[in-house]
């Protein structure tokens, strides 16, 4: 080891070991600090989407989402198609989705002649309960009443978006049904079909593409809009753990599917405004992760330099007796980096073991998502090697201008 | 050998100019001890600070074994100072976080001497100071004439060609200042070369050599031959 590495680290190791515990406590729970407002901040912020995403996965596309072409009505010859989903060897579990835009309507038997009719814009869904919560799991978003079964008969699920007591908001334009309970009836719209329905249950979700809309078994939603050549709207498809999203949607694109259906992974059916928000989030966390790092840099470059200032008189000695100015240097470099490692040791040991299964477990409740924290160990640490860098950086500099003063001058403590 | 040529040696506050060494011809030969006297603000203290390298004259040349150290750089002067000098200060100058042992030992690991070796050879010093029983002492945990005995431990214990001491009875005792001047006379006894900056005649007389100053110049050079 050359030399004044070793006297540095000699040097170093003693002043560490002497150091008042309290200041070195204060420093370290500093750069602990320092390290979570790298990490957690910017994790939290892309946790807060992410959360989204993951629930626009978990409860609507699943991991593959095909779905009608822009300017067809329906995916064409979709039994050949499922039939093709199902010889899938990455495919677990599918879900056919049929899919109208419609109208549901509320209190109209208590509607005056002059009153307005209390409707909603809506999505009307019509699913197989089994297979739509086998792949989406959505009948853990019921919030009152139950999830459809098979042989439910004139029985609708209502998005909690579509009534005013789960979303009061007053936008002009958009309306929710008011009054609607378990076991209401409502008017449900399709073209020129109008049927009364039942309430069987609410489903609130954070992911839009659920809550707003309103669910029926299969059977009767096909009635309902006249459709019984079992050409579906939407395939959502669910894969076994060892299979990519990609490779099954380039497979079905290699077999022609992208013909009659637009075949999308989770990821590409997000739509373009929360991709440019987690562009944007990601900016803005590492616009704060950056300021982070300054005010670590600050730190560290105040407590080594107010510590070089204090021992101006001992750097003077040490130069004095022939100690070279960089083996001091490197002390300094050494402690400032031992102050960002056990910082950032601490600060890993905080986030991975304890806020991010913390938090996994217990989401936190954003207007728009359970937001997750995200902290990545590639991207992890190579903001511990920021820090540590800047760290090193930050108590080299001060150092240098303490070590550059004329020995004699330092020594008898002379400006 | 240690030889100054019209050594001068200025500050400047502002506009305001201070001449504190005034062209200084002086001679120290292997192997003496030099006492240098005189009152406060004599320059005697300056003078030492120039010859061991501390600081550097606005005037003038110091050549030490025919090395003219005007032509040196701070890296070398750092070298000359580490492997030719050794130095005792009025405050002891020891590093707080740094045990007896250890700062005897630095300057030793500094000229790449083995661990093992370095701490031998600062373990002997210390013993021969009187210190064996308190090496792995801090120095808060030591007397001021203790302390005084390991900063003498650590000028020597590499074995200088000349060690500068300024005032280093200043802050002791009567008791400890004669146990450090005995340390010097020893170390004298075996032919180390010693200049020291002092305000007591009692001890400048246990000096080969008393230099008197004033007002930045030399006023006497006298050989003690008691």
């Amino acid at each position: 080891m050359p030399l004044n590495i070793r006297i540095g680290f000699f040097l170093a190791f003693r002043a560490l070991r002497r150091a008042s515990l309290w200041t070195t406590g204060l420093i370290i729970g500093v750069m602990v600090l320092t390290f979570l407002n790298l990490v957690v901040v910017s994790g939290i912020l892309v946790g807060l989407l992410q959360g989204a995403v993951d629930a626009v996965r978990t409860q609507y596309t699943s991991d593959v989402i095909i779905s009608s072409l822009s300017d067809k009505k329906y995916i064409e010859n979709s039994p050949n198609l499922i039939s093709l989903v199902d010889t899938l060897p990455q495919g677990s579990v599918y879900t056919a989705r049929y899919r109208e835009a419609g109208v549901l309507e509320a209190n109209y038997k208590t509607r005056k002649e002059t009153d307005k009719p209390n409707t909603a814009s809506a999505v009307l869904v019509g699913i197989n309960p089994v297979s739509e919560q086998a792949v989406t799991g959505i009948a853990g978003s019921i919030v009152e009443g139950e999830f459809l079964s098979p042989g439910d008969y004139d029985k609708v699920v209502v998005g909690g978006y579509l009534l005013k007591q789960y979303f009061p908001v007053e936008t002009p334009g958009f309306t929710t049904l008011e009054n609607v309970r378990i076991g209401t009836k409502i008017r449900m719209t399709v073209g020129a079909v109008v049927r009364e329905v039942t309430v069987k249950g609410i489903l609130k979700s954070k992911v839009d593409e659920v809550s707003m809309r309103a669910y029926m078994v299969d059977s009767q939603f096909r009635s309902l809009i006249g459709r019984n050549d079992g050409n579906v709207d939407e395939i959502a498809l669910k894969l076994s753990a060892d299979a990519t999203p990609e490779s099954v949607r380039d497979a079905l694109l290699a077999r022609g599917v992208g013909e009659r259906a637009k075949v999308q992974t989770y990821d590409d059916a997000q739509p373009k405004f929360l991709k440019d928000i987690i562009a944007t989030f990601n900016m803005l966390g590492t616009a704060f992760s950056s300021i982070g790092l300054v005010v670590a840099s600050i730190t560290i470059f105040i407590v080594v330099f107010i510590n070089a200032i204090t021992r101006r008189k001992f750097i003077g000695i040490l130069k004095g007796i022939g100690i070279t100015g960089r083996a001091i240097e490197i002390s300094y470099i050494f402690q400032s980096v031992f102050y960002a490692l056990v910082g950032s040791g601490l600060g890993l040991a905080l986030v991975y073991g304890f806020l991010v299964p913390f938090v996994a477990a217990h989401p936190i409740d954003f207007p728009f998502s359970d937001g997750i924290l995200v902290a990545p160990l590639d991207s992890t640490f190579f903001r511990v090697g920021l820090l540590v860098f800047s760290t090193l950086i930050a108590g080299y500099i001060p150092a240098r201008m303490i070590i550059r003063k004329n020995t004699l001058d330092s020594i008898l403590g002379r400006n | 050998m240690i030889e100054t040529k019209n050594l001068q040696r200025s500050f400047k506050n502002g506009d305001v100019e201070t001449q504190v060494l005034k062209g200084i011809d002086f001679t120290a030969g292997d192997g003496e001890f030099i006492a240098i006297m005189g009152r406060s603000g004599a320059g005697k203290s300056t003078f030492l600070y120039q010859m061991s390298l501390l600081d550097e004259p606005t005037g003038g040349e110091i050549k030490i074994d025919g090395h003219n150290t005007h032509t040196m750089d701070e890296s070398e002067r750092m070298k000359f100072r580490l492997n030719m000098f050794g130095y005792v200060f009025q405050d002891y100058a020891l590093l707080p976080e740094l045990t007896a042992l250890q700062n005897v030992a630095l300057p030793l690991l500094m000229q790449n001497h083995p661990k093992k070796s370095a701490y031998a050879q600062a373990a002997g010093a210390l013993e021969r100071a009187g210190l064996g029983h308190r090496l792995h002492n801090l120095p808060s945990q030591l007397s001021g004439g203790e302390q005084q005995r390991v900063s003498i431990s650590r000028a020597i214990a590499h074995k200088p060609k000349i060690l500068f001491a300024d005032e280093p009875t200043a802050n002791l005792d009567n008791e400890s200042s004669r146990g450090i001047m005995e340390i010097f006379q020893d170390l004298h006894k075996h032919g180390q070369t010693i200049i020291m900056v002092t305000h007591e005649e009692e001890y400048a007389k246990l000096a080969g050599k008393i230099v008197r100053m004033d007002d930045g110049k030399i006023i006497s050079e006298v050989i003690n031959r008691g």
